[in-house]
């Protein structure tokens, strides 16, 4: 971790204010992490419990992203930071907004779960690739939380690339769930609930994706959003 | 028919990103410092600086203290002149005219160039004969004149509505903040280029800080003005531009913006976040 970004203040509990709130930042990464696995484990074992579970605990993320917005503003208010300071502040506002629409995505497949468990008649078609595609958005958001923690963009752009991925599987699993359809109306149900959990995990994948581009802000001071991954690598590049 | 419609109200995102960054067009230099150095008898206080301010924009020093800034503020009308021991070696152009060279009158420059300094020092005289002190001693005392740059200067140092009944009452009768308006009335009273303003809100309070920055914000439309500040916030608030100086080095100077959320120099990244080097 290096630490000298955000040590070394005048004011030793300037240091402690900002540690604080980036060791905050991780913890609600680690939460949404784990949420999203236990939501798409509780949909492929028609787990309710569990699914259960992960809707309760998004609160506990809700909250803290509270929290923490709760402490950049005072801040802001008090220490008027500028530089580095200022742009960690505002990249950790933008990262907590991300990881609290990831964990509403993660509610959604829990409920999902639920809805399934009791209508799929045990149906695990598509359950295989949805887990693989899982895999890949939270290694995405583990990846980015890591960068963010190392106040570094080295190999970022691959993480971004890795979007590229996420998209290709959430269109192969959507033509399939199109051909079920169109084979038998009585599919139409469950393929509708299996798309909404798909789109999830292609939106967790976009988030993640912001929150590198946020990185990118706050280590080089760089506005790198709406770019395409080409341009994306050039401009690190340089 | 709706598209176009819509089309025609939507905005143009580009004409927007132009306005927000004016301070890449191309600006008038009006103060150039060259090569300049500066030694208080052997102790070098200025190592070859070499700065552009632009006209009728303020630039703002900033840097801890006993860096230069007010040193480098001083030269620019000569101030340092009248410090025993001193050597200057290098060049300060006002419009292409070097003001270090032997031929230059110094007062002449000093009524281009104004100065306000930290304390408020208005003279023990009435407010009246405090902004026509300067027209008086080029000879002008024509009291239609007087009273027209009295007036003019009082409005321009927005000062005018709180004293205009009360013009030939003692200068030192007023408070900290308007003293210092009237001293920014006596400057502009000459019509000078230049507004050298050293550290002119450290000893007022909050309010009166604010009315003199508003005060910088409009003069700026009429003269280049360069300020000296301790207060970080303060320089960024006021300035268009800002030159961070350590050591008797200018380390980087650049729009204010910039320098405030992605200083290039580490230098300047840890004085302005308060850290140590």
């Amino acid at each position: 971790m290096d630490n000298s970004k955000v040590a070394y203040h005048i004011s030793e509990k300037f240091n402690k204010e900002l540690e604080d709130i980036r060791n905050q930042v991780l913890r609600m990464g680690g939460l949404v992490e784990s949420q999203i696995q236990q939501a798409v484990h509780a949909l492929t074992t028609g787990d309710t419990e569990l699914a259960e579970l992960v809707i309760k605990q998004d609160s506990q993320i809700d909250e803290l992203e509270m929290v923490i917005d709760a402490e950049c503003t005072q801040i802001i208010a008090l220490r008027q930071p500028a530089a580095f300071d200022l742009r960690l502040l505002l990249t950790v506002l933008r990262v907590i907004n991300e990881l609290e629409r990831i964990g509403d995505l993660a509610e959604r497949i829990a409920k999902t779960a639920i809805y399934l468990s009791a209508n799929s008649e045990g149906r695990t078609d598509q359950y295989y690739e949805l887990q693989h595609m899982s895999g890949l958005v939270r290694e995405m958001l583990h990846d980015s939380l890591d960068s963010f923690a190392r106040i570094s963009v080295d190999g970022i752009t691959d993480i971004t690339a890795r979007d590229e991925q996420v998209d290709r599987e959430y269109s192969s699993i959507i033509r399939q769930l199109i051909t079920q359809m169109m084979e038998d109306p009585r599919n139409i149900t469950r393929s509708l609930d299996m798309l909404w959990t798909v789109r999830a995990l292609e939106r967790i994948g976009d988030h993640s994706r912001y929150i590198c581009e946020h990185l990118v802000y706050m280590v080089k001071g760089e506005d790198v959003r709406h770019l395409t991954q080409a341009e994306l690598e050039l401009k690190l590049k340089n | 028919m709706l598209v176009p419609e819509f089309r025609s109200h939507s905005f143009d995102a580009s004409s927007i990103l132009r306005s927000s960054h004016k301070h890449d067009d191309p600006v008038e230099s009006c103060i150039k410092v060259e090569n300049l150095n500066l030694f208080y008898g052997k102790k070098q206080a200025l190592h070859d600086i070499n700065i552009e301010m632009p006209k009728k924009k303020v630039t703002a020093f900033i840097g801890p203290s006993g860096c230069g800034k007010s040193t480098l503020l001083r030269c620019i009308n000569r101030m340092n002149d009248l410090v025993d021991n001193v050597t200057i070696d290098g060049k300060i152009l006002l419009h292409d005219d070097n003001i270090y060279d032997k031929s230059v009158n110094v007062a002449a420059l000093r009524r281009r160039v104004g100065m306000v300094f930290q304390k408020p020092n208005p003279f023990p005289k009435s407010i009246f004969e405090n902004v026509t002190y300067g027209l008086r001693i080029q000879g002008i005392n024509d009291k239609r004149i007087l009273e027209e740059t009295v007036e003019a200067s009082l409005r321009g140092a927005a000062l005018w509505d709180e004293v205009k009944d009360r013009l030939n009452d003692n200068a030192l009768g007023l408070s900290g903040g308007q003293q210092q308006r009237l001293v920014i009335a006596r400057a502009i009273a000459i019509a000078p280029e230049v507004l050298l303003l050293d550290e002119p809100a450290s000893a007022l309070d909050p309010i009166s800080t604010l009315k003199i920055e508003e005060l910088i914000n409009e003069l700026k439309e009429k003269y280049t003005i360069v300020i000296v500040t301790h207060n970080m916030q303060q320089a960024a608030r006021v300035s268009d531009y800002t030159a961070f100086m350590y050591m008797g080095e200018l380390i980087e100077m650049g729009s204010t913006t910039q320098l405030f959320t992605k200083p290039t120099k580490k230098q300047t990244e840890d004085y302005i976040t308060g850290r140590y080097g």
